[in-house]
């Protein structure tokens, strides 16, 4: 786009009608071409970040051991693997629940999480309440709300038996948005 | 002599090539207004100074850390305890996050409080305030990094709150965790945003931020009676600089040098003396015997979310981060111009004491949190030899059951135990035999309701315990309607 003139400086051409419209159509084939490319770029790159976000498949029945390990009218601590997990995991893998078995094959399986900020409510035989050690969320034996700050009662996982197992659907941290009943 | 000359020789091939002396020497010497080389303008170039001491320190523990779920505790204790001076480093780290922090509130209270952020200043204050929310980003995801059971339960309340929004709140959690759970891909996330994602906005603000307060120049002390008018003030801020203006260095840049000198110094010795900040227990899960906290500077946060009437909660959570950034974004522009001086502007004054008064007392609040229940105080916490005396066979029963129901969870005896519900040490001085019955029976207030979980014949032997409990030469309260 540049050309010598008489005194051998350098001077940009004069821009004359042809040219004009030459360089805009390159202008507007550029500004295309890089917008079609910033798409394909961009489309693959938030569907990698945004990938979490769309699967919804987390949820899998998981045995959480023998029926002989609740016993009747109790509640006890129980853990499991997740079953989405990454090698390097390590302990973040393993999950608490909280198993109530009223009697027979009638049970109650608690999410480890408060209903209000998801804090680790822990089960007070003697009283039958769970407490939370944050902001002082309090639960009856069957999972009701009784005080503090906490918006519903305990979640529940699906649970059934199968083979003298007891088998809990979990998965996925339970929120208000998606608690898994 | 030979070495000077050589410098020099290199500074000027240098210099002909980049053509920076001039432009720097300019901006060394641009004029301030001698009223703004005060001691109170120091606090914006020494949150600056600990930031660049903080991309230093980061860098490093960047060496040794690991940010996988399953090494990341075990590189910290490696950090504190096998790594030469990785104690010291995890230290400085830490500390200097603190000290940014407290910094930057103090700069962010200053050009408040001196109207600086008005006209022409309106972009350097929204500058300021990306910065705000960046350094708290860098707070936040920096708690994560020390990969403990605070950080784990700390992702816990995250993903419950980001679990609050309406319709999205699903997907917005998997976004944030990385995954169904909070695990090695959570952290992964939090290790890219803290290292290279916000660290990126931090330093392209903070270029801006700098920029623009060259560019517009220093604000003046602000003078009651001296108004900001659109049309004059750059006119008079130019007569002003050029007539009682100075260079700014060494001029303002000498007090700036000696307050960073000083917080530089304070901060290698606190983090000499305080030590590395953590980690507490390793991030299993299933170790349930956690009291999980947040780190000093958002504990305010923790007990506005154990304070808020429960129904205001999910409304406040999702509304008032949108609300406080629109009235930070929005403030130079609803006062952009008008009196810039504190002493004629009360209402600045008084957000400043309010915020800075319910910030303090909530982070007070949130260092012994009242509202939790004390989760080993039944069994921790002894009933005082006092209560016990002189008590009747069915009363010591009861005190027995204070114990074993977990009453102390929620209520002290003898100063001992939680603060939740009231002290019982006077209880009797409020409630009535059959009050104390209902109460312990149907619960209420905030008290869940035990008539489940008691036999009568325990019932019986609690109330007569706790109808005792009132001091002596006070008498216990009386049934008005009743004849003893």
């Amino acid at each position: 786009m540049s050309s010598e003139t008489a005194d051998g400086s350098i001077a940009a051409a004069k821009p004359t009608a042809a040219p004009t419209s030459r360089r805009g159509f390159l202008l507007g084939l550029g500004l295309a071409l890089n917008a079609i490319a910033a798409t394909l770029f961009a489309v693959p790159v938030l569907r990698y970040v945004m990938a979490p976000g769309r699967r919804l498949a987390w949820l899998a029945w998981i045995p959480l051991g023998s029926l002989t390990e609740f016993p009747e009218g109790r509640t006890r601590l129980a853990s499991y693997e997740n079953p989405f997990v990454r090698p390097w995991d390590g302990e973040t893998g393993k999950i608490p629940c909280w198993v109530r078995r009223l009697q027979g094959e009638s049970f109650q399986v608690f999410a480890i999480n408060c209903t209000h900020l998801g804090c680790p409510v822990r089960w007070f035989e003697a009283s039958g309440l769970f407490m939370c050690p944050c902001h002082g969320g309090v639960f009856y034996a069957d999972g009701r709300r009784a005080s503090g700050p906490p918006p519903r009662e305990l979640y529940q996982y699906e649970y059934k038996i199968e083979n003298g197992q007891l088998w809990i659907r979990a998965g996925q941290v339970p929120t208000l948005g998606q608690p898994e009943v | 002599m030979a070495i000077v000359d050589t410098a020099k020789a290199v500074g000027a091939w240098l210099d002909q090539r980049l053509g920076l002396g001039t432009p720097i020497a300019e901006v060394a010497a641009h004029p301030v207004p001698r009223s703004s080389a005060s001691w109170w303008y120091v606090f914006g170039s020494a949150t600056f100074v600990v930031f660049l001491l903080q991309v230093i320190t980061g860098t490093c523990l960047a060496l040794v850390y690991v940010p996988s779920a399953n090494g990341a505790w075990q590189s910290l204790l490696y950090l504190n305890y096998a790594q030469p001076l990785g104690w010291y480093l995890r230290a400085l780290h830490g500390w200097g996050s603190n000290f940014m922090l407290a910094l930057m509130f103090a700069h962010m209270a200053q050009v408040f409080l001196f109207g600086a952020y008005k006209y022409p200043r309106e972009l350097t204050w929204l500058a300021g305030v990306l910065l705000l929310f960046c350094t708290l980003g860098m707070a936040f995801t920096g708690q994560i990094m020390r990969f403990d059971q605070d950080a784990y339960w700390g992702l816990g309340i995250g993903a419950s709150i980001a679990g609050r929004i309406p319709l999205l709140g699903p997907s917005v959690v998997h976004l944030l965790l990385g995954g169904p759970i909070i695990a090695g891909a959570t952290l992964s996330r939090f290790f890219a945003l803290h290292v290279f994602v916000i660290p990126a906005l931090l330093i392209g603000f903070v270029g801006l931020h700098l920029f623009l307060v060259l560019r517009l120049g220093i604000n003046e002390w602000p003078m009651p009676g001296r108004v900001v008018k659109r049309d004059r003030y750059l006119e008079q801020y130019g007569r002003l600089v050029h007539e009682d203006g100075e260079p700014f260095f060494p001029y303002a840049a000498q007090k700036d040098l000696v307050f960073a000198g000083l917080i530089v110094g304070a901060l290698v010795v606190a983090a000499a003396i305080l030590g590395p900040i953590g980690p507490n227990g390793e991030p299993d899960p299933t170790i349930i015997r956690t009291v999980p906290r947040p780190d000093f500077f958002f504990l305010w946060l923790f007990s506005i979310f154990a304070l808020l009437p429960p129904w205001t909660e999910t409304v406040l959570m999702l509304v008032a981060p949108v609300l406080v950034m629109g009235i930070l974004f929005g403030l130079p522009f609803i006062s952009g111009t008008g009196e810039k001086s504190f002493r004629r502007r009360p209402v600045s004054v008084i957000v400043v004491v309010v915020v800075a008064t319910a910030i303090g007392t909530l982070t007070w609040l949130g260092t012994w949190s009242p509202w939790s229940p004390v989760m080993d105080a039944w069994s921790a916490a002894p009933t005082p030899p006092a209560y016990v005396r002189n008590r009747s066979p069915l009363e010591l029963q009861g005190a027995l059951l204070v114990q074993s129901k977990q009453c102390r969870n929620c209520h002290a005896l003898g100063g001992e135990g939680g603060r939740r519900g009231p002290a019982l040490d006077d209880t009797a001085t409020r409630l009535t035999r059959d009050e104390l019955v209902r109460q312990v029976l149907q619960g209420g207030g905030n008290m869940p309701a035990y008539g489940k979980n008691l036999r009568p014949a325990e019932v019986e032997a609690l109330v007569a315990f706790l109808e005792t409990m009132h001091p002596d030469g006070e008498p216990p309260a009386r049934d008005a309607s009743r004849a003893r």
